[in-house]
């Protein structure tokens, strides 16, 4: 253990255990004994993972500057309830075993059971997994303008995916080039400029897995990069914009809120304006908060699941409560029940060496998935318990663990590169 | 290829009461290298954003050659922010990389590949066209992020302190790079930075911003020798000029104990009996009169070879002020010292006391 007596540590909780990490090494150098994998996503700096008491972290060599400045920014998303990384600690005054000065790093907690998009595909990408990672970045773009914050290097590579429900959920990764904007919010030119960015790097990320062999026949690049334009403007439309009608259709106020509702978005605040004769009345939703589901699936069962799986959870919750609940009985009762008959006890039957393959509410939603399968296909209504029984030698034993999986198994998938320097590069443009 | 116009164009952020950026007025010449240069919260990197459509204009327009974009989008504006991203496709040639951008924008095959061989040939980078990022040197990537900017041919280059997140060594290798490949592109540049030292080695001509306001525009001499006010004074240079009050007599301005003569059309209008005068460190002489000039007790000398930096400080009206001197790196006084310094003969700048204005169009006569 080699700890420089002036090591500067800034962070709001120190693990002890990251003062044993060899920082007088470059982290280039470090052992691999202490690196947890090696990461094969693209990126301008040195990104290496790894092993602490329980989790894994990320380190990031960079000037101190950039270091600080993006620790603080990490800090700012979360506290405005951002999906992102959970930045730990900025280490700076390195120096390695001769005196000489090592740039200061960024550490942040690897998010359990968030996936880079390159291991979200055993063998090739496949087109239904481009478009949901698409449509989950365009909403994380969408929430990051809400509150004014111009990301600057829009990419899938900057981007963390966990599962949803059968869709994506994304967490933003690098914030070094985003700037936060507070109060007057982005202009049009800064969001306009992050969708362009957006597009050519999706573009570019999805021509580097073509050229390496590692796309499903009918992904064009060109095609999913432009869907992020196409959906971005959507949701951006649906969450902030005016919509006017005859002041005697009062009932379409109602209908945007459930629209945004739908879309997992709760009003905080809506501008409704009439004219002065009030026969026209305009409506525009002026605060928005992500994660309608997710909380209220929080308040009633204390579950903390990403927005699809809640929704998810919510309707198998609604369905209980229809086949068992009784009259009079308030909805926090019910959920209750809900948690203990059903929830938990699914919980629970996941043994022990498959707690890593998924998250709890993933799992819920897959075992759900399932039992609709068997059912069709027995044509009868499969138990809860047969399902789940079922659900856990079928399908879960034979998936990968993805608690800590941070750097794709590309190794031996890829095709080989570099022999083809004899080829004319022209044909390669 | 254009030129680029700042039309009154002032950035006022919604809550604040004082422009980000006021009233600037600017023009850069058909393949100027122009540096907005200022401390941080001076504006540069707003009125930089401003030209690239990421931020509204309040007021005033901007232009790029004969069109006004004030309104335009940035995609259409044909602008390149270069280095905004610059990651490498480890699967994809140096070709693929350099040229994907423009298979996005629906250029033909052909345009592609000659776009991408006269940058490559531009950047040194013809033999690796075929290879992987892996295997190529830091700065030969690096290379190959400027060649993705490059083969759009765009109108104006935009540079936001691109050499921020460099080590030293490469800082000074990219910077002598960036500036040699933009005079043989010929294409208009404007580059932010807060370092003066970027400022001066780079641009044609710079621009100084304080507080949202264009304080001078001009070719770095022009900046070094005829700063227009304190703050540009202050600003360029290093280690900067020397700063401090002085009481004006009817032949000149008290230096210490010695009176340099100035104009009388530099001392006509003085408002008061004051003015600020600067010296370059490298315009200060020890006075061989003991006794005469500007008593300096020496707190430091730095010897950097053939040169070498005095400081020490002196005491003006009370004041400790701290002063430096450019001295012979090898025979110079010591630290504890004593010395007399005097300004050299027509180096000595005057600037009103209460504007910080320049006092005279040329430097004053000693």
């Amino acid at each position: 253990m080699a700890i420089s007596g002036s090591l500067n540590i800034t962070a709001a909780m120190v693990d002890p255990a990251l003062l044993d990490l060899p920082w007088d090494l470059p982290l280039e150098d470090w052992p691999e004994d202490s690196i947890a994998a090696l990461p094969k996503g693209i990126s301008r700096h040195l990104v290496r993972f790894v092993n602490l008491s329980g989790y894994v972290i990320a380190i990031k060599e960079t000037s101190e500057d950039l270091a600080r400045r993006e620790y603080e920014m990490l800090r700012t998303l979360q506290r405005m309830d951002v999906p992102c990384v959970d930045p730990v600690a900025v280490i700076s005054n390195r120096t390695d075993e001769n005196g000489q000065p090592l740039e200061a790093v960024l550490v942040t907690r690897h998010l359990k059971f968030s996936l880079p998009y390159r291991a979200l595909f055993s063998q090739a990408l496949r087109p239904d997994t481009a478009t949901r990672l698409v449509d989950a970045l365009a909403l994380l773009l969408v929430r990051l303008h809400i509150i004014g914050f111009f990301w600057g290097d829009v990419s899938l590579s900057n981007t963390l995916f966990r599962r949803d429900a059968g869709s994506f959920a994304a967490y933003l990764v690098d914030a070094e080039t985003g700037k936060l904007y507070p109060g007057g919010g982005l202009s049009n030119g800064q969001r306009e400029n992050d969708l362009e960015i957006a597009r050519v790097n999706i573009a570019g990320e999805l021509m580097d897995l073509e050229a390496g062999g590692r796309v499903e026949e009918g992904v064009d690049p060109l095609e999913v990069s432009e869907r992020i334009v196409a959906q971005y403007r959507t949701l951006w439309k649906e969450l902030t914009g005016w919509e006017v009608f005859p002041g005697g259709e009062r009932w379409r106020i109602s209908q945007r809120v459930d629209r945004l509702n739908d879309l997992g978005f709760d009003i905080d605040e809506l501008a409704i304006k009439t004219d002065e004769t009030g026969t026209q009345v305009r409506i525009q939703p002026k605060v928005v908060d992500a994660g309608h589901h997710s909380r209220r699936l929080l308040r009633l069962t204390g579950i903390d699941a990403q927005e699809n799986q809640a929704r998810r959870l919510l309707n198998d919750l609604d369905s209980y409560r229809a086949t068992f609940g009784r009259e009079g009985q308030d909805e926090e009762a019910i959920a209750h029940e809900w948690v203990a008959q059903v929830f938990e006890p699914v919980v629970r039957a996941i043994p022990r060496d498959l707690k890593g393959k998924l998250e709890p509410a993933e799992v819920f939603h897959q075992l759900l998935e399932h039992r609709w399968f068997m059912s069709q296909k027995q044509s009868r209504d499969v138990p809860l318990a047969e399902a789940v029984a079922a659900y856990i030698d079928d399908i879960l034993r034979h998936r990968r663990d993805e608690a800590t999986m941070i750097t794709p198994p590309t190794g031996l998938i890829t095709l080989p590169m570099g022999a083809d320097e004899d080829d004319d590069w022209r044909s390669k443009v | 290829m254009a030129s680029v116009t700042f039309d009154n164009a002032t950035r006022l952020y919604p809550g604040s009461t004082r422009p980000a950026v006021d009233a600037l007025n600017l023009e850069v010449a058909d393949g100027e290298f122009l540096v907005l240069v200022g401390p941080s919260g001076c504006g540069k990197s707003t009125s930089l954003r401003m030209l690239a459509g990421l931020e509204e204009v309040n007021s005033g327009a901007i232009l790029i050659g004969d069109r006004n974009v004030t309104d335009v989008p940035p995609k259409d504006r044909d602008i390149a922010m270069v280095f905004q991203n610059y990651a490498l496709y480890p699967h994809m040639t140096v070709a693929e990389n350099m040229g994907f951008a423009l298979k996005i924008a629906g250029v033909n095959k052909d345009d592609r590949a000659q776009r991408v061989l006269e940058a490559a040939r531009l950047l040194d980078l013809e033999p690796y066209l075929n290879r992987k990022p892996k295997a190529l040197s830091g700065g030969q990537r690096q290379r190959v992020a400027m060649g993705r900017a490059i083969v759009r041919q765009p109108q104006v280059f935009l540079m936001d302190e691109p050499l921020s997140n460099l080590d030293a060594k490469l800082r000074v290798q990219t910077r002598t790079q960036i500036a040699s490949l933009q005079r043989r592109l010929g294409v208009t540049t404007v580059y932010v930075t807060h370092d003066q030292t970027e400022a001066l080695t780079m641009g044609d001509r710079i621009a100084v911003l304080k507080d949202g306001v264009l304080q001078q525009v001009g070719s770095p001499r022009d900046l070094y020798e005829n700063p227009k006010n304190v703050f540009v004074a202050g600003f360029i240079g290093s280690p900067a000029m020397n700063l401090f009050p002085a009481d004006v007599t009817a032949e000149g301005v008290h230096f210490g104990t010695a009176i340099v003569p100035l104009e009388r059309s530099v001392l006509a209008g003085v408002d008061g009996s004051q003015v600020t005068v600067g010296v370059r460190p490298e315009d200060v002489v020890v006075s061989p009169n003991r006794g005469e000039g500007l008593q300096v007790e020496v707190d430091l000398v730095e010897e950097l070879g053939a040169d070498g930096y005095l400081y020490g400080h002196s005491e003006v009206e009370g004041r400790r002020t701290d002063i430096v001197a450019r001295v012979d790196g090898r025979i110079h006084p010591n630290m504890g010292d004593i010395v007399y310094l005097t300004p050299q003969p027509g180096h000595l700048h005057v600037f009103d006391v209460q504007s910080g204005e320049r006092r005279s169009s040329a430097v004053a006569l000693a």
